[in-house]
């Protein structure tokens, strides 16, 4: 691990990563005691991904967690009261009861996007949101979450692609955890790397190591930036290992005790902590405290959500529809002036280019317009000195400098 | 007649698709947050070129062209209206909702109910048979999503609704479904007026007034309905026809006022029989005006089978004037 953040930041990816567990062990508690309603998914192991990717945010960012990213959204400012109350159907949570589990979210001041149940479909949500954020001059970012076994839907492949040609401020978090309930990542994709699927749709990606926390907002402030500059989509796969079952149901007899073995081993928590030992960031007194403050926090917000009511049944029956303005004034954030997209100022030149954005070096360090159809370079090999040379065939018809040149499209994996 | 980019001049006659994109033309120029999204909807108009002319007007980030993907459409129209934006989102032809059914009926329907986030979008696009399209290009997907809560089905029939309604669809802060019947497109004509309007979602409307028995339709089967009344007062029964025009939410109240007036009901629809809108308004006269029905509740639909192709097997699996005109004769005998 590198050291290279503030000290505050390194106390606050520990403190969220032991919140995180210790919001999940709590709730395996409540599970025991039958206090919650239906399922309770593990993240366990997993704490690194959802932390240092949300800790890569900023407040006006938008994500959209999947089921093992609690972390995430505690990042992101969610109460762990919430969290208890999704799961035990309490009439204060989020979703009055309507829902469980990390199923809600918060459009005005948080910025948070519900999943649903289905795979992959928050990919064309947050591609949207993405785009709306650019239409509307915010330059925001929207982060979502897939995992292994998410990345084979095909709203995965329809959502990506999109997200590509609109060239939208979006990063995919590829949380390669090794199994989809309990079938193996290798039956499901014939790929070492998932982040291999990037190259279909045209855009940048990274692998990282799913268990170091630094390594993880690292490289998801990198891409994060990078977004918001205009490049384009960014897939990050981050390689970990999911300890415990699909749910708690489910005892994963089919995981080989070696693999588990060596993952238990590399408990991202445990390897943060020696860092920050060994750097001198924290010391048995400072761990003391933090251990005390979420233990202190979660106390009080199991109380209140034990406290909390089951919703009454006539609920059931209301909030189909937004009934308007007295339920919800919906009411675009401008943050560039609407003469922009309105006659006679909207820009009608077909590139997919707005000031600010598509100027970023994934695309070629300036606007990238359409090309005619000029035949692009088909493969690009390193030469002895390592310098890349463009292969391209005699018939090629002379370029007219308005297509991006291949060098300069940039991979950036490590 | 109205000008290239969907510009009326005060009242004027116009087809069912020019009411549409002048629909669209307007709400676009009204509200900057009014974005529209399709493919082929940019550059070439859209494949029935009801968006003929917004690309100039309003400018590539507001006129989207996609790739084949509806479930991204529908995804990513559904995130921008959380961020305040209104899309409309064009399915080519509407056969190809079923595509993106999971983003609609999981995601974007159920939002509002679940984590109380309203999606202000509008899913359109060409729908219905009798242009010989076959069994993609010819679909009346309508009930699937009627029996979704939280969204709402239009299925207009005359350019003066069509235009009001996509409107109203547009300012709505729910997921509408706004189905255009594309017989309809090019062969109605009707006035719309010079200045912005809307007609309420939910609102069914008498188009004939009738003492014998009410014949109740929507879409393209609103106009067969009315050639078959017409057939019908020739022999002395007067037939009521309501339009329906909102599928859902249902106006149950014109519906029960109508029966209680005539005593007798038929319903007509070009959608297959089995799970169509008929057995839902059927069940509803059963419950709710059971004491006044002086003949069995009956159906003329299209047969429950896909769209064929050949123009003779559509026209038979269609229903027709002549074909309403019958059921309705024997209904008026009770």
């Amino acid at each position: 691990m590198k050291k290279e953040l503030t000290r505050q930041q390194y106390l606050d990816l520990y403190y969220y990563m032991r919140l995180n567990r210790a919001v999940e062990d709590m709730m395996v508690k409540l599970f025991r005691q039958n206090k919650i309603v239906g399922g309770l998914y593990s993240s366990l192991g997993q704490e690194a991904i959802s932390v240092g990717t949300a800790y890569a945010l900023e407040k006006k960012d938008w994500l959209a967690p999947m089921i093992r990213n609690i972390g995430a959204l505690l990042v992101k400012g969610v109460r762990p009261r919430d969290v208890f109350m999704q799961h035990m159907a309490k009439y204060d949570s989020p979703t009055k009861g309507k829902d469980g589990t990390s199923h809600f979210g918060d459009l005005d001041d948080l910025h948070i996007v519900s999943p649903i149940s289905m795979l992959g479909d928050l990919i064309p949500v947050m591609t949207g949101v993405a785009m709306a954020g650019r239409y509307l001059g915010q330059k925001t970012v929207a982060m979502t979450w897939i995992g292994d076994g998410g990345s084979s839907t095909g709203v995965f492949h329809e959502g990506l692609n999109f997200a590509a040609v609109q060239k939208a401020a979006f990063v995919l978090i590829l949380e390669n955890n090794l199994w989809a309930y309990s079938t193996p990542v290798r039956k499901q994709v014939p790929l070492e790397n998932l982040a291999d699927r990037a190259k279909a749709y045209g855009i940048d990606s990274y692998i990282v190591d799913g268990n170091d926390v630094l390594a993880v907002y690292s490289t998801a402030k990198e891409a994060v930036e990078r977004a918001r500059a205009g490049e384009g989509p960014i897939l990050i796969e981050a390689k970990s290992f999911r300890r415990m079952g699909h749910a708690q149901h489910d005892p994963a007899e089919y995981v080989p005790k070696e693999m588990r073995a060596y993952w238990e081993a590399r408990d991202p928590i445990a390897l943060f902590e020696k860092f920050l030992t060994s750097e001198k960031l924290l010391d048995a007194k400072g761990k003391k405290e933090i251990e005390e403050q979420v233990d202190t926090l979660l106390t009080k917000e199991r109380e209140f959500a034990e406290n909390s009511p089951m919703p009454p049944p006539e609920l059931a029956e209301t909030g189909v529809y937004c009934t308007g303005d007295d339920c919800h004034k919906i009411r675009a954030k401008w943050e560039r002036p609407i003469a922009e997209v309105t006659p006679p100022k909207s820009s009608v030149a077909a590139v997919w280019t707005v000031p600010g954005f598509g100027s970023g070096k994934g695309s070629g360090g300036g606007n990238a317009p359409i090309h005619f159809g000029d035949t692009q370079p088909a493969e690009t090999k390193p030469t002895e000195a390592g310098k890349s040379t463009v292969k391209q065939t005699k018939v090629a018809p002379k370029k007219t400098g308005k297509a991006a040149p291949a060098s300069t499209s940039r991979k950036a994996r490590r | 007649m109205p000008g290239k980019n969907g510009n009326a001049s005060p009242g004027t006659q116009v087809t069912f698709l020019e009411a549409i994109k002048q629909a669209m033309f307007e709400e676009m120029e009204r509200d900057p947050a009014v974005v529209l999204i399709g493919e082929d909807v940019g550059v070439y108009g859209g494949a029935f070129k009801t968006s003929e002319g917004l690309l100039e007007r309003f400018g590539w980030e507001r006129v989207i062209d996609t790739p084949i993907s509806e479930s991204a459409i529908i995804g990513a129209a559904c995130g921008m209206s959380y961020c305040g934006l209104r899309p409309i989102c064009e399915m080519q032809f509407i056969d190809f909702i079923v595509c993106a059914f999971n983003q609609i009926t999981n995601f974007v329907a159920k939002g509002h109910y679940l984590w109380n986030a309203p999606a202000p979008m509008v899913v359109r696009g060409p729908s219905g048979g009798g242009v010989h399209g076959g069994p993609f290009h010819s679909a009346n997907p309508e009930m699937y999503f009627v029996h979704t809560p939280g969204l709402k089905v239009i299925y207009p029939s005359t350019p003066y609704d069509a235009k009001g309604l996509l409107k109203a669809a547009v300012r709505d802060n729910n997921p509408v479904l706004f189905f255009e019947h594309k017989f309809l497109y090019r062969r109605i004509t009707g006035e719309v007026p010079a200045g912005d309007y809307t007609v309420p979602i939910g609102k069914a409307v008498v188009r004939r007034e009738g003492k014998h028995l009410t014949i109740i339709s929507y879409a393209a089967m609103m106009h067969t309905s009315l050639e078959a009344a017409e057939a019908l007062a020739k022999e002395g029964i007067e037939a009521e026809v309501i339009d329906l025009r909102t599928l859902l939410p249902l106006d149950e109240e014109t519906i029960l006022n109508s029966l209680k007036k005539t005593n007798k009901c038929l319903v007509v629809h070009e959608d297959t029989k089995t799970g169509g809108i008929a057995g839902e308004i059927t069940a509803i006269l059963c419950e709710k005006a059971f004491g006044y029905l002086d003949g069995p509740l009956m159906r003329v639909t299209s047969l429950d089978t896909p769209v064929p192709y050949a123009p003779t097997l559509e026209e038979h699996f269609l229903p027709n004037a002549k074909k309403i005109f019958s059921a309705a004769k024997e209904l008026a005998r009770y």
